[in-house]
């Protein structure tokens, strides 16, 4: 049985379908990377399993569970009481989810207040360890600190120290690291990987930095207005893509170019609510899209280990199937 | 390369920018020294990258070339013309010639003007040209950057973020600058409009001569399009070389750190991880001697009481000018702790 399971999970804004008929599982102790463009659908996927779309967003799903229990039809008081304990996330924009009227040691504390309980001295204490955990140095001295009186990273730590206060199983890490500099970013993801590993979490790691990716998740999604296009090992994915879009991601990659040459441009943006074409959504962008692929659009090949959703896959040599 | 290609743009000396800043009611006037003594030479058609993490100076040396703001101290000099002593009407005619492009696309386009006002509004300011012949120029202009004829009559909301840019960056072109300094350009956006606004920007380069001074923090890009880099720590250059000098034999310990922290796809280009402790330090406060030491693991009672002077690197041709401000690099102990290590 896996942790997380997904089957054809959408969700839609009115007309608009920001997540499309998505499917994949996370097991314990796996990385599983999410990856794509800005607008894919990303969080917007991440804050439906955690049951945080509101009206009038609109989740559906043939199956979303957790640990074999089924999410969407548990009561709403049950599911709370599972996501925040069991299922925690890291928020994309940590001066959001932090309050700033009050103090780290107060929220962190409130945090494993709700799930744990204890006497005031005993969350104190665990409260400490938490932030000693998440390399804050000095850390008795912080817990009267308001967010607004911490660093970028500093706030980044803390948001993770609040995330693992009870324990969970699972982990969604919404672009923990993407407003830090590059040092405290190797700092932070370091710390979440050395915890993972500790506690066989699964974690979701959500990023567009695929670099990032390809050096410490296990599997990889790739995102694409909303669907996923390829999925599977990151270093299968990473080194042989087997989706138009995936091989166009890495060839813009400056890396992937020598010297001042030109990078592989993908022409185009992704598309939004508006301007959604039909068949294949990548058919306006790709590079072998036929007449077919602007009709009718693809269905997913393979099984949920290595998923790719193109009429003509490429092969090794990064050409498309015949 | 013939010699009328390398003529010298741009050269800073010891450039500084110190901030007096307010504490509070009873505490003294603190002093940041946002940057404090850079220098560098800039060639024509070529790109000075500079990079380093948030507030080591990057935009304020950047406000600085572009004359937003006068420098505390130092030199600046345009083609051989001293900069600063110039009369206000003469640097605002040479004020043209450096332009400025910034990296939030959102923010830096007035809302409520159209593309064509947008493009128009520097040739209005600064020169006499006719309506039609602003009208033509904004639009051959647009064309270069890979804007249509319909987007003139358009409102910035209506463009994505990779368009953004261009405009940002046609306007930055109205007035035939040979110096675009350009502030983070590509970090707000994905990767494949990334690299739309990167190939753009060296096609500029080759047709116009251009000259860039690239400000970044994604070591990825500055590898791909930078001639020379200067890596910035707390306002002072803590190395300074070419782009083979710094990617490929890199000596202190910063940018090795910031090197071997920056993701890489391919396993063959992966560092062993120099693991930093700490955060940065603050500006207000800035550590004694070498700003790095609290972070540093080859520091020892020298560097947190001397500050360290950017030298020529000893081991290379001197002429190449690799510059570093370590001791230990100094005193060879890198190299053995190194090895030592291995
Ligand atoms: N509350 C909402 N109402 C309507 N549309 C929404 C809402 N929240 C998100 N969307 C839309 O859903 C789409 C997916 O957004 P999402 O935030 O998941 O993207 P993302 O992949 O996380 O992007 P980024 O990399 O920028 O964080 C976007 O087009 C977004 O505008
Ligand atoms: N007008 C000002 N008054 C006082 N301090 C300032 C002023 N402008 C900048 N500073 C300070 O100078 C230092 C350098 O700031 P700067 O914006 O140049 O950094 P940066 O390298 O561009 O950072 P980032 O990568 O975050 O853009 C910072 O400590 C900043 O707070
Ligand atoms: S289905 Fe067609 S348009 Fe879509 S990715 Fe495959 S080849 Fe390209
Ligand atoms: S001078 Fe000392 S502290 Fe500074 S970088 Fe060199 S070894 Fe490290
Ligand atoms: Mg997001
Ligand atoms: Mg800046």
């Amino acid at each position: 049985m896996s942790l997380l399971q997904l089957e054809n999970l959408s969700v839609t804004f009115g007309n608009f379908r920001a997540v499309d008929n998505i499917s994949y599982k996370v097991e314990e102790g796996e990385v599983l990377g999410i990856v794509g463009e800005s607008g894919s659908g990303k969080s917007v996927s991440s804050l439906s399993i955690m049951g945080l779309i509101d009206f009038p967003g609109k989740v559906s799903a043939d199956q979303l569970s957790f640990d074999g229990q089924d999410l969407l039809a548990m009561p709403e008081k049950q599911r709370r009481k599972l996501t925040g304990s069991e299922i925690a996330m890291i928020f994309q924009d940590p001066m959001t989810s932090l309050n700033p009227c009050f103090t780290v040691g107060y929220q962190i504390i409130e945090a494993l207040k709700t799930h744990q309980g204890g006497s005031k001295k005993e969350l104190k204490i665990r409260a400490i360890e938490l932030l000693t955990q998440v390399g804050i140095p000095a850390p008795e001295s912080r817990l009267d600190n308001y967010p607004h009186q911490l660093s970028g990273g500093m706030s980044q730590r803390v948001m993770i120290a609040m995330s693992i206060a009870c324990n969970p199983r699972l982990l969604i890490a919404d672009e923990p690291t993407t407003a830090l500099d590059v040092t405290i970013q190797a700092q932070i993801i370091d710390l979440l990987i050395d915890l993972q590993r500790e506690k066989q979490m699964g974690l979701v790691l959500i990023t567009h930095d695929l670099a990032l990716v390809a050096e410490v998740a296990h599997r990889v999604i790739v995102m694409y207005a909303g669907q996923i296009v390829e999925s599977g090992p990151a270093s299968e994915v990473f080194s042989t893509p087997k989706h138009p879009y995936t091989q166009a991601l890495l060839a813009s990659l400056p890396e992937s170019a020598a010297g001042k040459a030109r990078l592989e441009a993908l022409p185009g943006v992704v598309p939004g609510q508006y301007d959604r074409p039909l068949g294949c959504l990548l058919s306006p962008r790709c590079p072998y899209a036929t007449d077919y692929c602007r009709k009718v659009e693809p269905a997913n090949q393979g099984d949920l280990d290595r998923q790719v959703k193109c009429h003509t896959p490429l092969d090794r040599e990064g050409r498309p199937a015949a | 390369m013939n010699q009328s290609d390398s003529r010298l743009i741009l050269k800073a000396e010891d450039l500084k920018q110190h901030y007096r800043v307010k504490q509070g009611f009873f505490k003294p006037e603190a002093v940041v020294k946002a940057v404090d003594g850079i220098s560098f030479n800039l060639e024509k058609g070529k790109t000075l990258a500079v990079v380093g993490e948030s507030g080591c100076g990057k935009s304020t040396l950047g406000r600085m070339l572009t004359m937003i703001e006068t420098p505390t101290e130092g030199k600046l000099a345009h083609l051989g013309e001293d900069l600063l002593a110039l009369s206000a009407d003469a640097q605002a005619k040479l004020r043209q010639k450096i332009q400025i492009i910034f990296q939030n696309p959102y923010g830096s386009l007035n809302p409520r003007k159209k593309i064509g006002a947008i493009l128009e509004e520097p040739l209005v300011i600064n020169t006499k040209l006719s309506k039609a012949e602003r009208k033509e120029k904004a639009l051959s202009i647009m064309a270069k950057v890979g804007l249509k004829t319909e987007h003139y009559d358009r409102y910035p909301h209506m463009f994505s973020g990779g368009q953004r840019q261009r405009i940002a960056i046609a306007r930055g072109l109205m007035l035939d600058p040979n110096v675009i300094v350009a502030d983070e350009p590509v970090s707000a956006l994905d990767v494949s409009v990334q690299a739309q606004v990167l190939n753009l920007m060296m096609d500029l380069q080759e047709e116009f001569g251009l000259s860039y001074v690239f400000i970044s923090h994604d070591l990825s890009v500055v590898e791909h399009i930078a001639d020379d880099v200067m890596v910035m720590y707390l306002g002072k250059v803590v190395e300074q070389g070419t782009r083979e000098q710094l990617f490929e034999n890199p000596k202190h310990p910063y940018t090795l750190a910031l090197l071997s922290s920056t993701p890489q796809l391919s396993p063959e280009k992966r560092r062993t991880r120099i693991k930093l402790e700490g955060e940065l330090p603050s500006p207000l406060n800035p550590p004694s001697g070498c700003a790095f030491h609290g972070r540093c693991s080859y520091a020892n009672d020298r560097c947190s009481s001397e500050t360290p002077m950017l030298r020529l690197d000893s081991e290379e041709n001197q002429e190449q000018g690799h510059l570093i401000a370590c001791h230990a690099v100094e005193e060879n102990r890198i190299e053995s702790l190194v090895e030592g290590a291995a």
